[in-house]
């Protein structure tokens, strides 16, 4: 704990010296690809980041996160990217088109997702091979449905499944309108719906953490604009925004 | 006509201002097609289009496209005819409800059709409650979905017709004793037909394409509701060369339909 502690001061130190730096040219329009996962967090990290840096204008690019790589790769403009898993941004680094190295910002656990109530009565994972069920999980190609698949094969449950959502705030949507039983989220998702949602635990031994991965990119079309946004989320002060949706330290 | 020929004679060749607007507005279309055709991994294509994913959204694109194509006719005609001949009040309301599905963005229209016939929905609850049945998540959903979206084509394409349509021809049929229905059947419906036709076939094409609402509200479960557009959006996230080949067939699906029909029927347009 207390390594951790002073490696975070450590890293604080440098990020605030290098900060100094770059900050003072950002300016202007700063375009964020980020995670779907990561629309509520970012959005007040948006909001402190322009207050810190009058003249600059975050505009966030929400998705799913290999829609957002697809994206990159196919050369739309983007400054920073911040999907929800590693592979996506490893396929972009593998491209050449990161500027910085990635660095892993924020951790996030998975949670059942049931309605308000929980009408069907989940009790956890083994009740998604329920055939009479409505269960809704995100499309194996998105970072929440490899992950959801990944601890529903820890718990050696095979689902029945009834949609595979694009992304996670689709198949939040599904829940907190009541049209599924039960989804597989984020643990901020939960958090994010403010009891429309009802999260019930995935014990430790099946769950799966998600780690989210941050770089400036290389065909950034504003360099410092990016630079200094990577460095505002890894910060002590984006850090705790992020804390606040219930995102982990990691 | 004497007078067309004339003018047509004095004019000489189409406006080069013309040609030019109209090659960009084509170029608009093409070159992105191109672009697809160009990305078809050929060598990959057979291992691409064998498969259950395939096969499995291409029936129900079919299926669905086509059953709301039918339902389109069997509710969107009467509705166009209502709204071209039938003065009520608060008929541009109507109008504006049979034109929103075109505006809205599909993804919006899903949601609202879940908030009305989903599991909890308005009408969808009180169904669901009384007989256990489930609209979303089924065939019946990607229909109604798509209906939804695809139905306003028809309903103002063949209002148009019918308001353009010189109502004598009604009026000489009824003089002569012709009931309602066969004024209908024998007089209006055969006038308007080549604007039915291009309504329907609008409709049918809209419905193949239909992504937004039918993901919202009808979800996306391979072999039960993935049409091949929520294919194409599935395999996007992971193998482009899939993605690229689904198009493919979607394009090529489109294309002959569309192509047969303007050689058949839709020439007098």
């Amino acid at each position: 704990m207390g390594s951790i502690k002073r490696r975070q001061v450590g890293m604080l130190i440098v990020l605030v010296m290098t900060a100094c730096g770059v900050s003072a040219d950002a300016e202007g329009e700063i375009l964020v690809s980020a995670a779907a996962s990561l629309t509520d967090a970012f959005a007040a990290v948006e909001t402190a980041f322009e207050e810190a840096n009058p003249g600059t204008d975050v505009v966030l690019n929400l998705g799913s996160s290999s829609t957002l790589r697809e994206q990159i790769l196919e050369g739309a403009p983007a400054d920073v990217f911040a999907p929800a898993n590693t592979s996506n941004m490893d396929q972009v680094v593998e491209a050449g088109e990161n500027s910085g190295e990635p660095e892993i910002f924020v951790t996030n656990l998975l949670q059942i997702a049931v309605p308000a109530g929980n009408p069907a009565g989940i009790t956890g994972l083994a009740d998604f091979a329920n055939e009479e069920l409505l269960i809704g999980l995100c499309a194996e190609e998105v970072p929440c449905g490899e992950f959801g698949r990944e601890a529903l094969a820890n718990a050696g449950v095979t689902p029945s499944i009834d949609t595979n959502e694009p992304d996670v705030r689709a198949l939040l949507t599904k829940v907190e309108a009541g049209e599924v039983d039960a989804g597989i989220v984020y643990v901020t998702d939960v958090i994010s719906t403010e009891c429309a949602v009802e999260g019930i635990e995935i014990p430790e031994e099946e769950n799966v953490l998600a780690k989210y991965p941050i770089a400036a990119l290389g065909g950034a079309p504003n360099p410092d604009g990016a630079a200094a946004f990577v460095e505002f989320v890894l910060s002590d002060e984006g850090q705790t925004i992020l804390a606040d949706f219930g995102f982990m330290t990691p | 006509m004497n007078h067309a020929a004339a003018r047509r004679r004095r004019v000489g060749g189409p406006p080069a201002l013309l040609v030019v607007l109209g090659g960009l507005g084509l170029a608009l279309f093409a070159v992105p097609v191109l672009a697809l055709v160009a990305r078809i991994p050929w060598s990959r294509l057979p291992e691409l289009l064998v498969g259950d994913v395939v096969g499995d959204a291409l029936r129900i694109s079919l299926v669905a496209s086509l059953a709301a194509t039918g339902i389109s006719a069997l509710l969107g005609v009467p509705l166009a005819w209502l709204l071209a001949r039938v003065e009520f009040p608060g008929r541009s309301v109507v109008r504006g409800f049979v034109t929103l599905p075109l505006v809205l963005p599909p993804v919006v229209g899903g949601a609202a059709l879940l908030f009305a016939l989903g599991r909890t929905g308005l009408v969808g609850g009180p169904i669901y409650r009384a007989t256990g049945f489930i609209l979303p998540f089924s065939i019946w959903g990607v229909i109604v979905a798509t209906t939804f979206v695809a139905m306003p084509f028809l309903v103002i394409t063949l209002e148009g017709a019918l308001r353009g349509m010189d109502v004598r021809y009604e009026g000489a049929a009824a003089t002569l004793g012709a009931g309602r229905w066969t004024v209908m059947r024998r007089v209006t419906l055969p006038m308007v037909a080549p604007s039915l036709i291009a309504g329907l076939v609008l409709t049918w094409a809209r419905a193949l394409g239909e992504f937004g609402a039918t993901i919202t509200f009808a979800g996306n479960l391979q072999g039960r509701t993935q049409t091949l557009p929520l294919a194409v959006f599935v395999a996007l996230e992971s193998d482009r060369d899939a993605a690229v080949a689904l198009s493919l067939i979607m394009v090529a699906v489109s294309l002959t339909v569309l192509i047969a029909l303007r050689e058949r029927w839709w020439h007098t347009l």
